[in-house]
């Protein structure tokens, strides 16, 4: 490629499109906001208005008062992230967007399992409860309530063991992330 | 003082010298304020007139538009307005009453969660929440309407504290950690193009009205000068380039010529300046300009790649960016030579396809020949509002629009009943030149009121109507693709536009011979006041050539 004021010119051949297309994966957004009424509205309403679906959401306060942050995680095989990001972007309470690398992240989420049990399923239940290295939060003569964290597959798979057992309900807060390494997120 | 008087005097620090609404309970202090602020006040008949006003404002002038509406009712009324300047990026700020905070949340009396339900289509929103953050509310509410990508912002304030005492300072801080708009252009980004630029040998400019938005128009004209590139403008970019020009293609899209549409078709280079590939640009959008590779250059940077994925996308904005791209165009030398085989099947086309329409034997009026004569009445000079429909098409196709922000109209929302009170904000903001309004007959009546306000202001807006007896463009399309099954299209009985004129102590005129027109356009330019010109033209005429709903450019029909 020439300098400025040379006369070589580019091949629009060798020109790349910019992709604002599917990736096919899921996708972390840790949202830096103003702590500002509607923020919240406003970014829902951005992704029921573009038709992006929010697979999951958490939002918490951070170490600032004025800040909060928002953790979502959008699937990128249905939604142009690009598109996600920068429309997120334009809402004048959004500080910054972080769209998170899975091999660079460490993602956690709660959930409440509460499980109907009889006395043989009790020992069974917390036999996996050990295994997932859950907490037993619960116990009534015919429920148990036990407290799962970890990733969205950990969560998956404990829902698979006790599912046949009798699932009454499942509470989960929504995964929130932060980046491996010093840096902040 | 006041917390109504610190919106007064953040006003005036805006700027602001003429507002547009309507007053009720919630914000009866606001207007008491307004009583002797020293701001014009344009009272509007309906909000959704005021909204359009302060949009017809904004888009004449470049400044930012003011609209004033009480809670409930007078909020949502704003609504449509709201969203017409979301859509076309104009620099807006409403101002909304609310009732006391103690009602708030109880469904009180004219309630309406306004805030709530602009929420998506409004730039930004701020519901005032402590009376002392009003002056800083309202600078950033102007700052975010006038800069990047210009919008509309609601401010939304209590009554009670409206009329809270406060301290008022004037205010230059903006805390908007979240709100940087990009405004420089990449440098080598910019190279690239020029240098795509020098290499296409079919090259097409591709302006819209963010040109417009961002006083870019000279430098566009400096960047088509430097070479012989074509360009085409879209419906919200006319003017943006003289129509009277060689390079000229005329406007591009649904109803666009064909020399637009066939050089997009066979570009191998587009450069885009301040579109955004809408719909009706695109048409079928994979079969849309097959062969070229695009420059996107917006404000917006959501806008690029959105579409059509941008091979050398620049952000920022187009007056800064295309002025720099001029010079790094001209220091390549390029030899405009390349060109000649371009310009040569665009030379075809032009002369294959001119727009054209058969005009009558006898002495009926086609729409075509009536904004024809139109710009023989202006000169080609006169600011055009328009409603929304055919004539609207045929007003982009025949006005040859000269300069920018002399075509008012509504392109994204596409709303009917803009024509007249954004004609009436575009004569405010600018006294001097002859406003025309060019309006349809099924889209006047849905703001006719505001003729009243034209004649209690004295606003002079010329209302030349464009009368077919039909909703014209949906008669269209059920003639076209709905075998002409004419489904509550038929507009009946017509109030009489002259009486009508007349109720409201404006001069009413008809036209209906071919052969007088352009006189009786001149006698009614030439009469003081506000004037309704009854036009009454050919009921059944098409707007042509068209690119079907989901259609290629290359399937243009008629
Ligand atoms: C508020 C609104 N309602 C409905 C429409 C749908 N629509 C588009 S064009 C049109 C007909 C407009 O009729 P008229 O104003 O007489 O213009 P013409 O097409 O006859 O020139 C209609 C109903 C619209 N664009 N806006
Ligand atoms: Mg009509």
């Amino acid at each position: 490629m020439g300098e400025p004021g040379t006369s070589e010119v580019m091949n629009l051949e060798d020109l790349e499109a910019a992709s604002g297309f599917r990736t096919g994966r899921r996708h972390i957004l840790s949202i830096v906001v103003e702590n500002k009424p509607g923020v919240l509205a406003r970014i829902a309403g951005l992704f029921a208005r573009r038709g992006f679906n929010i697979e999951s959401l958490a939002v918490g306060p951070t170490d600032d008062p004025a800040i909060s942050r928002v953790t979502l995680t959008v699937d990128g095989g249905l939604h142009p992230i690009d598109q996600v990001t920068k429309q997120l972007h334009k809402l004048i309470n959004v500080i910054k967007i972080r769209d998170l690398e899975p091999e660079d992240t460490v993602a956690r989420e709660l959930a409440l399992f509460k499980v109907s049990v009889d006395d043989q399923a009790r020992d069974q239940v917390m036999q996996f409860a050990e295994i997932f290295r859950g907490t037993v939060v619960d116990v009534s003569r015919r429920s148990m309530t036990i407290e799962i964290t970890g990733t969205d597959e950990k969560i998956a798979a404990f829902e698979k063991m006790v599912r046949p057992l009798g699932l009454i309900e499942l509470v989960r807060t929504g995964e929130i992330a932060v980046a491996r390494g010093r840096s902040a997120t | 003082m006041r917390a109504v008087d610190a919106i007064m005097e953040s006003l005036k620090a805006e700027g602001v010298d003429v507002v547009f609404g309507i007053p009720g309970g919630a914000n009866l202090p606001t207007y008491d304020a307004l009583y002797d602020a020293g701001i014009r006040h344009v009272l509007c008949r309906h909000e959704q007139g005021a909204g359009h006003a302060a949009e017809g404002f904004a888009k004449a002038t470049g400044r930012v538009g003011v609209a004033l509406a009480t809670s409930g009712p007078g909020a949502t009324n704003l609504v449509t307005a709201i969203a017409d300047a979301v859509m076309d990026s104009v620099p807006t700020v409403f101002l909304t009453g609310q009732v006391r905070t103690d009602l708030m949340g109880t469904d009180g009396f004219q309630e309406a969660d306004i805030t709530g339900i602009t929420l998506p289509i409004v730039k930004h929103s701020f519901q005032v929440a402590d009376p002392r953050e009003i002056p800083e509310r309202l600078h950033e509410a102007f700052h975010i309407a006038r800069s990047g990508r210009p919008g509309p912002v609601l401010v939304d304030i209590p009554q009670d504290l409206s009329r809270a005492d406060i301290n008022y300072e004037p205010s230059d801080a903006i805390a908007l950690p979240g709100y940087r708009p990009t405004t420089d252009g990449n440098v080598k980004q910019i190279r690239l193009a020029a240098k795509a630029l020098a290499n296409a040998r079919r090259p097409v400019i591709y302006a819209g009205g963010g040109v417009i938005n961002a006083e870019g128009s000279e430098e566009l004209r400096e960047l088509c000068a430097s070479d012989r590139f074509p360009v085409t403008c879209t419906l919200m970019g006319l003017g943006a380039f003289p129509a009277p020009h060689d390079q000229w293609l005329g406007m591009l899209g649904m109803h666009g010529t064909r020399a637009a549409n066939y050089a997009m078709d066979e570009a191998d280079l587009i450069c885009c300046i301040g579109a955004r590939f809408d719909d009706r640009i695109t048409g079928k959008l994979s079969e849309f300009a097959p062969r070229a590779k695009f420059i996107h250059i917006d404000i917006d940077p959501a806008e690029i790649s959105k579409n059509v994925p941008a091979h050398i996308p620049i952000v920022g904005d187009a007056k800064l960016i295309v002025s720099k791209l001029t010079r790094e165009y001209r220091a390549l030398e390029t030899d405009s030579s390349r060109l000649d085989g371009w310009w040569e099947r665009i030379q075809a086309w032009r002369e294959r396809h001119p727009l054209g329409y058969t005009d009558s034997e006898d002495s009926e009026i086609k729409p075509q020949y009536m904004v024809e004569a139109m710009f023989e009445a202006t000169d080609g000079q006169a600011i055009i509002t328009s409603d929304v429909g055919q004539h609207q098409m045929w007003a982009a196709q025949y006005y040859h629009f000269c300069r920018p922000r002399q075509w008012i109209n509504s392109g994204g929302l596409g709303t009917m009943g803009f024509g007249l009170p954004s004609a009436l904000g575009a004569q405010i903001g600018c006294p001097d030149q002859t406003v025309v309004c060019l309006a349809g007959d099924g889209s006047l009546q849905m703001n006719s009121q505001e003729l009243a306000t034209c004649v209690a202001e004295k606003i002079p807006v010329k209302i030349f109507l464009m009368n077919n007896g039909f909703l014209g463009m949906v008669r269209q399309w059920q003639e076209l693709f709905w075998d002409k099954r004419y489904s509550q299209v038929d507009m009946g009985t017509l109030p009489d536009w002259v009486k009508l004129a007349e109720a409201y102590g404006a001069t009413g005129m008809r036209a209906t011979e071919k052969g007088t027109l352009v006189e009786q356009m001149r006698e009614a330019l030439a009469t003081d006041g506000p004037v309704v010109l009854d036009v009454q033209v050919t009921k059944e005429e098409n707007c042509y050539p068209m690119i079907p709903a989901g259609a290629a450019a290359r399937d243009m029909v008629g």
